[in-house]
């Protein structure tokens, strides 16, 4: 429903964005790893005194068992007040729940009760298909033409993957975003540079080639995705294909500059064939056309066969594994975890071709299986996986599950999954919070979070 | 113009003004591009191709009114412009957001021009003048070249009220007030445009 003034959660810039206030919710996606139990979004309370801190405080189950709740995003945010395609009077209101293996698409609505969300329309796998002509959603992202969708396959599970779009208010899925999709055949994530008229999409692979885990011949073959797409975001006609070359697998999370005049992003590539390092990428402008070169490279690290999984026993080393980056709202600190070791690592990104490295910590990993101050048991398993900062920059919260059926290929007895969170030095620098550590429940694993209002990978702004 | 008095002039220049006022019709995009750009000539530059797509569209409402009114009488055009009115008052109340974007930040002279059009049209803009268009274009065909100069001159009046709205506001915004003002002042322009052309249109049913 339409509102007389605009929802003070949009912010014309980033600039403006950093002075929101502090978000008292998190929204967590969490999915039951055996698929016997109903997928959930899990509410955090993360108010700062508030006496239900760090614990969950609300628990949204999904209608049906074996969606694999992955990432999802809002309905409406600050691309809404564009000046070019403006809806300032719609409502950050829903939160856009896709099942990953379900393709079924759910709708939630936080604004009666932000801590017990109610599911308020369910689009039916059938129906996304038929609609969109795509399967396995996955990105979500609200923009100058309503909702995004990232799919990873067609509607018959093949290639290509690609974006659809959803109506922001009625949440109709309005059909196929691209008009030429050129020689695009996987898909990953989206997002755009709005002040550039560019959209950016990235690859990962077929359902086929994931969904019963990593395939080892198919990533020893370097046949997962190894490239970035360059889209004219308002004629929606491919423009530019750039290949990282086949041996770095998995180039996964966009994260473009929140200021709308840079025309530079960060993308990671989870595994490298040649050293089983992994590698963050920066896209840039560079004449007419996009470019990227590679800014850091963090390598594999030896260690003992007998504490690795049979997938990297005969390599004697744990890869770092990039499976996600996140880039503060001043575009001034890059958070990286590394899922294989364990670290989440904080670069100052400020010049973005020479990113200095300024914090780490250390919890879980595949050798390591460090600690946090308030855990009870010790040895944590699972790594830094999805993360995610507050506007201000001064709070980044992660979780630790990648995806069901590749947790373990990783981490053989399961994960246990956790959500903690850090404090983050605005000169740089992290540290645990060492009063908030989630044990997850046992029947449940965490992946993706969203911030009550908005957070540093949900929003896209006009205005510098 | 002697028949109507000054009326339908000064609903030509204050529709002018309550456009412009309207962040969608084009003072907003200046600023953001003058953002962009870094320089208030890049904000002056952005209005002049945005008030020729403005009155592009207004024009080919007017020319409409003209040709009808050259075949049929005044009472039939008032009724079928009232009617015209109140079905995009109802589209735009449930259609209104469902646009496909054409043109995004690096637009050129020329992609401001079609954007201006496009929202101005979209927003049924030259419809909302009807009521004053309906008296100058219609029962003037036997007057020969001034039927032509008047419609002409309505369309100018508005188009530079317009242009003097958005340039003041483009400004005033883009050197003193900032992009703050858009978290609670952008009021839902949407709503009393839609009402503005229901009644607009009920009025012209009725008095038709």
């Amino acid at each position: 429903m339409a509102t007389w003034t605009p929802d003070p959660t949009f912010y014309p810039s980033p600039r403006m964005a950093m002075q929101a206030p502090v978000e008292t919710l998190a929204y967590v996606a969490s999915f039951d790893p055996t698929r016997r139990l109903p997928d959930a979004i899990t509410v955090v309370d993360v108010a700062p005194g508030s006496p239900t801190f760090s614990q969950v405080v609300g628990t949204v189950a999904m209608p049906n068992t074996g969606d694999e709740l992955h990432h999802f995003g809002w309905n409406a945010c600050s691309a809404c007040l564009c000046p070019n395609a403006p809806h300032p009077h719609s409502e950050r209101r829903y939160l856009v729940v896709p099942g990953l293996r379900s393709s079924r698409i759910h709708i939630l609505d936080v604004k009666d009760d932000p801590r017990q969300p109610k599911i308020v329309r369910v689009l039916e796998p059938k129906e996304v298909a038929e609609r969109s002509n795509y399967t396995r959603p996955h990105t979500i992202h609200c923009g100058p033409e309503g909702i995004y969708v990232a799919a990873l396959a067609n509607a018959q599970g093949e290639a290509p993957g690609g974006v659809f779009l959803m109506d922001h208010e009625t949440f109709d899925i309005r059909g196929q975003w691209e008009i030429d999709r050129g020689p695009q055949r996987l898909a990953y994530d989206v997002w755009w540079h709005l002040g550039h008229d560019t959209m950016v999409t990235s690859e990962w692979g077929l359902p086929a080639s994931f969904e019963n885990g990593l395939v080892p011949e198919i990533l020893l073959g370097g046949q997962y995705g190894h490239k970035l797409h360059f889209w004219d975001l308002h004629t929606r006609k491919h423009q530019q294909e750039i290949d990282f070359g086949a041996e770095n697998q998995l180039v996964f999370e966009l994260r473009p500059a929140h200021d709308p005049t840079k025309a530079y992003g960060f993308v990671n590539s989870v595994i490298s064939l040649k050293d089983l390092s992994a590698s963050i990428w920066t896209w840039y402008r560079e004449g007419d056309s996009w470019a990227v070169r590679k800014v850091i490279e963090i390598p594999a690290e030896p260690a003992d066969p007998a504490l690795l999984p049979d997938m990297l026993k005969g390599f004697g080393a744990v890869p770092p594994l990039v499976t996600d980056i996140d880039l503060s709202m001043d575009d001034r600190f890059l958070y990286v975890s590394c899922w294989g070791t364990g670290d989440l690592r904080q670069y100052d990104v400020s010049d973005p071709f020479a990113p200095k490295l300024t914090g780490t910590v250390r919890i879980g990993g595949i050798a390591s299986r460090a600690t946090h101050p308030k855990a009870q048991n010790g040895k944590l398993n699972g790594g830094p996986q999805m993360v995610e900062i507050s506007r201000d920059g001064k709070r980044v919260y992660f979780t630790n599950s990648l995806y069901g059926v590749i947790d373990e290929q990783f981490y053989p007895e399961g994960i246990d999954g956790w959500m903690v969170k850090l404090d983050a030095n605005a000169e740089g620098g992290i540290a645990f919070d060492p009063d908030f550590f989630i044990e997850w429940p046992k029947t449940h694993r965490p992946h993706q979070i969203r911030l009550e209002g908005g957070d540093c990978s949900s929003d896209s702004y006009c205005y510098p | 113009m002697a028949d109507e008095g000054a009326w339908p002039w000064l609903t030509f220049a204050g529709l002018g003004l309550f456009h412009g006022l309207n962040p969608a019709m084009g003072w907003l995009f200046a600023v953001a591009l003058g953002l962009h750009r870094g320089s208030r000539r890049a904000v002056l530059l952005a209005l002049p191709p945005m008030a020729a797509g403005h009155a592009l569209s207004i024009w080919l409402v007017a020319a409409s009114v003209l040709a009808m009114g050259a075949v049929v009488d005044g009472a039939a055009v008032r009724l079928a412009a009232g009617v015209l009115l109140v079905l995009w008052a109802g589209y735009y109340w449930r259609y209104g957001h469902r646009h496909r974007v054409r043109v995004g930040m690096t637009a050129g002279m020329a992609g401001l021009a079609v954007w201006s059009f496009l929202m101005a049209t979209g927003h049924g803009a030259g419809l909302m003048l009807l009521p004053a268009l309906v008296p100058l274009c219609t029962g003037r065909v036997a007057e020969g070249r001034e039927s032509l100069l008047i419609p002409l001159a309505a369309v100018g009046l508005h188009t530079a009220a317009l242009l003097a709205t958005t340039g003041l506001v483009a400004l005033a915004v883009y050197e003193w007030v900032g992009l703050t003002v858009l978290r609670r002042g952008w009021i839902n322009f949407d709503r009393l445009w839609t009402g503005a052309l229901a009644l607009t249109g009920l009025l012209m049913i009725i008095t038709a």
